[in-house]
């Protein structure tokens, strides 16, 4: 019968029924960083039980790591406790760990795929919701608390339920000036923030096929802000010519049989899904958000929405939101001014997203009233960017230039807003407070829409605004 | 583990939909390696803008002090994954949180530590907000075997799917040890995987 790459992953993962209807699922690899491992650590010491596969265990710090003076120890005393922490955790039991000495430490979405770890028909959990970038190999990553991190340590292996599967084709060509980010947001928009919740979303359609890995990485990446725990693409030879090499990938005539295996995996032609969604892609503009949960967007010269025009049960919402974020119903995001703006996160911190943001800023200069971060989500992104010259583009132009990390997505490091500032940010989250200022206010684009904005020193139209503007796919 | 099967106590209403996880507990928050004292900052940033606001948060109010039923609205606890956020809550002294929908991950962590969510439907949980609003002694009690909430004299049926139910009414809900039982049959579905067990078995 045919079967969604989700069922046929699923079924060749699940180990047995457990009493109460879950499934018990074999986890084929799984991330640890150090915010949501070491009470996972702590109980397997407590209980005495080992990890049972630190071969298939990999370790970075990202979340807390500064990303302007990283000398150990790190000034932050809870910081450097937490990284002293993962050491002696990697350390004891024997799980790699990609600190930053070792040239491929970055934020823990980033450096899989990059790695060659991450890999189609796969299993992936990591204590991160933002797992589900991963499924963009055509893996199924879910993100996981604490309590499962320390499961799949001490048996590789996690209690679950079944997921429906939401096939979204994304069909026809995207318009200049729109970007995968752009994509991902409109899908938000148009199923809510929790319209994905008991769903896995498989992307597809022809402006997903023709895709990058690391634009398919991005629309991947947010899957969870629509509330589907589990995104994923069908793989296909972008995926394989990716994997081709790297490091952890297989090797020589393994990876023409890994290839025939992973073609296997992708969903049958004729597969049931629960529900199809169709999108035009020329239908998608360059998408902003303008209130307190990625749903909440609007096309940039879109205007926002009145509340007395909406459902008296979806009023209170967005009241608050446009009284936190200071915006009236009905008025344009474009021409808001801007405070800060930052380029890099899981969702758009890799290569092709700060050649993106250079293509745009190249001879240009940041806005005298802004503060501007281009934050390269591994080491190896860094060191990437450096030799095109990318960074010195952006130093030029005024931005500042830092080493990998999570950085201002969530402002668990010293990179943070403060009082009432507002940023364009090409993050994925939006919410009070995610930038480190309870009062602080984010405005989700795509890079090439943040780098626009910290020129400009407010939110611009990248296809008025530019006049090179770069290629959609 | 222990079994879960009632909760009462007063109840403390948690107003408005998608209540992600950094207003539950703030990223700065995270920077432990333990849980403890995460229910000193429960809330805080929302806590602290009602204060500036000249409001009382919920969880400032002393008519709530001592609540064990949380009420919440829909997509309660969308956002991270951070475990953190059913911790600051569990430790604050909610033992159950009742809310229209939850979001995903935040559901299966609060099972993990033994804190049941159970939903009710929109309408009915207006009711029950307004009655733990108007009277914050009111005791509710949480029937996990019946599937019920009773407030004073009324009584809402509250759903939970079957596997969280029967893993929390029979104790069994830190799957661990569960996993751990029978572990041959986990080396056996490993063995099946070739990237596993070695790609030699693929056929080209």
């Amino acid at each position: 019968m045919a079967r969604t790459l989700f069922k046929k992953v699923w079924d060749t993962h699940a180990v047995r029924t457990l009493p109460n209807g879950q499934t018990q699922l074999y986890i084929g690899l799984h991330l640890v960083h150090e915010v949501t491992s070491p009470q996972a650590f702590a109980e397997l010491r407590e209980r005495g039980w080992g990890v049972r596969a630190p071969q298939r265990t990999f370790a970075t710090i990202d979340h807390i790591v500064p990303t302007a003076a990283q000398a150990r120890p790190f000034t932050d005393v809870m910081a450097e406790s937490m990284t002293a922490a993962l050491e002696r955790n990697c350390r004891d039991y024997g799980i790699r760990f990609f600190d930053l000495a070792s040239g491929s430490q970055g934020i823990v979405h980033v450096i899989g795929p990059e790695m060659g770890l991450t890999q189609p028909g796969m299993t992936i959990a990591c204590g991160d919701s933002h797992t589900s970038t991963h499924g963009a190999f055509g893996a199924i990553a879910f993100g996981i608390g604490t309590s499962q991190v320390r499961d799949v340590l001490a048996t590789q292996t996690m209690a679950l339920l079944p997921l429906k599967v939401r096939r979204i084709e994304v069909n026809g060509h995207l318009r200049p000036g729109v970007f995968a980010k752009d994509v991902i947001l409109h899908i938000i928009g148009l199923l809510g923030v929790k319209g994905g919740t008991g769903y896995a979303y498989e992307y597809a359609g022809e402006v997903i096929d023709r895709m990058s890995m690391d634009e398919r990485m991005t629309v991947c990446n947010m899957s969870i802000e629509g509330g589907a725990r589990v995104g994923y693409v069908n793989p296909d030879e972008t995926t394989f010519e990716f994997l081709r090499d790297r490091p952890y990938a297989p090797q020589g005539s393994d990876f023409d049989k890994a290839v025939a295996w992973w073609k296997s995996m992708a969903s049958d032609p004729g597969a049931a899904y629960d529900d199809v969604v169709t999108i035009n892609g020329a239908e998608i503009a360059p998408t902003v958000t303008w209130g307190i949960n990625p749903g909440q967007s609007v096309g940039v010269n879109g205007r926002l929405p009145l509340p007395q025009d909406l459902p008296a049960a979806e009023r209170p919402g967005i009241t608050e939101a446009l009284d936190f974020m200071g915006f009236s119903g009905g008025q344009q995001v474009e021409g808001t001014r801007i405070d800060v703006a930052f380029i890099g996160s899981c969702t758009n911190g890799r290569l092709s997203d700060l050649r993106e943001a250079a293509l745009v800023v190249r001879g240009h200069h940041v806005a005298p009233h802004v503060r501007a971060l281009v934050v390269p989500g591994s080491q190896k992104v860094a060191i990437a960017a450096e030799k095109e010259g990318l960074d010195r583009i952006f130093q030029e132009a005024g931005f500042e230039w830092r080493r990998a990390g999570c950085s201002m997505c969530l402002a668990m490091n010293p990179d943070r807003l403060s009082g009432r500032e507002i940023c364009a940010s090409s993050s994925n989250r939006n919410f009070k407070g995610r930038q480190g200022s309870p009062t602080g206010r984010t405005l989700l684009m795509s890079p090439a829409m943040v780098a626009a904005a910290a020129v400009a020193g407010e939110v611009v139209d990248i296809r008025s605004w530019s006049a090179s503007v770069p290629a959609g796919v | 583990m222990s079994k879960i099967e009632t909760v009462t106590g007063h109840a403390v209403a948690i107003h408005g939909d998608d209540i992600d996880t950094d207003r539950i507990i703030p990223a700065r928050f995270l920077k432990t390696i333990t849980f403890e004292g995460l229910e000193d900052h429960v809330f805080e940033d929302d806590r602290v803008e009602a204060r500036a606001h000249g409001k009382v948060h919920p969880f400032d109010d002393p008519a709530h002090k001592g609540a064990a039923i949380l009420l919440g609205g829909s997509n309660f606890g969308c956002g991270s994954s951070r475990e953190h956020a059913p911790q600051a809550i569990r430790r604050w002294g909610i033992g159950a949180v009742i809310a229209v929908s939850f979001a995903e991950i935040f559901y299966g962590n609060s099972m993990m530590i033994g804190l049941p969510c159970a939903s009710v439907s929109e309408e009915q949980m207006r009711t029950l907000m307004a009655l733990a609003d108007a009277q914050p002694g009111l005791e509710f009690h949480v029937d996990l075997e019946a599937s019920t909430l009773k407030a004073g004299d009324l009584v809402v049926p509250v759903t939970m799917p079957d596997s969280v139910r029967s893993a929390l009414l029979s104790g069994d809900w830190d799957a661990t040890a569960l996993l751990l039982d029978r572990y041959e049959e986990v080396e056996q579905a490993a063995g099946h995987l070739p990237y596993v067990s070695g790609w030699d078995r693929v056929r080209v």
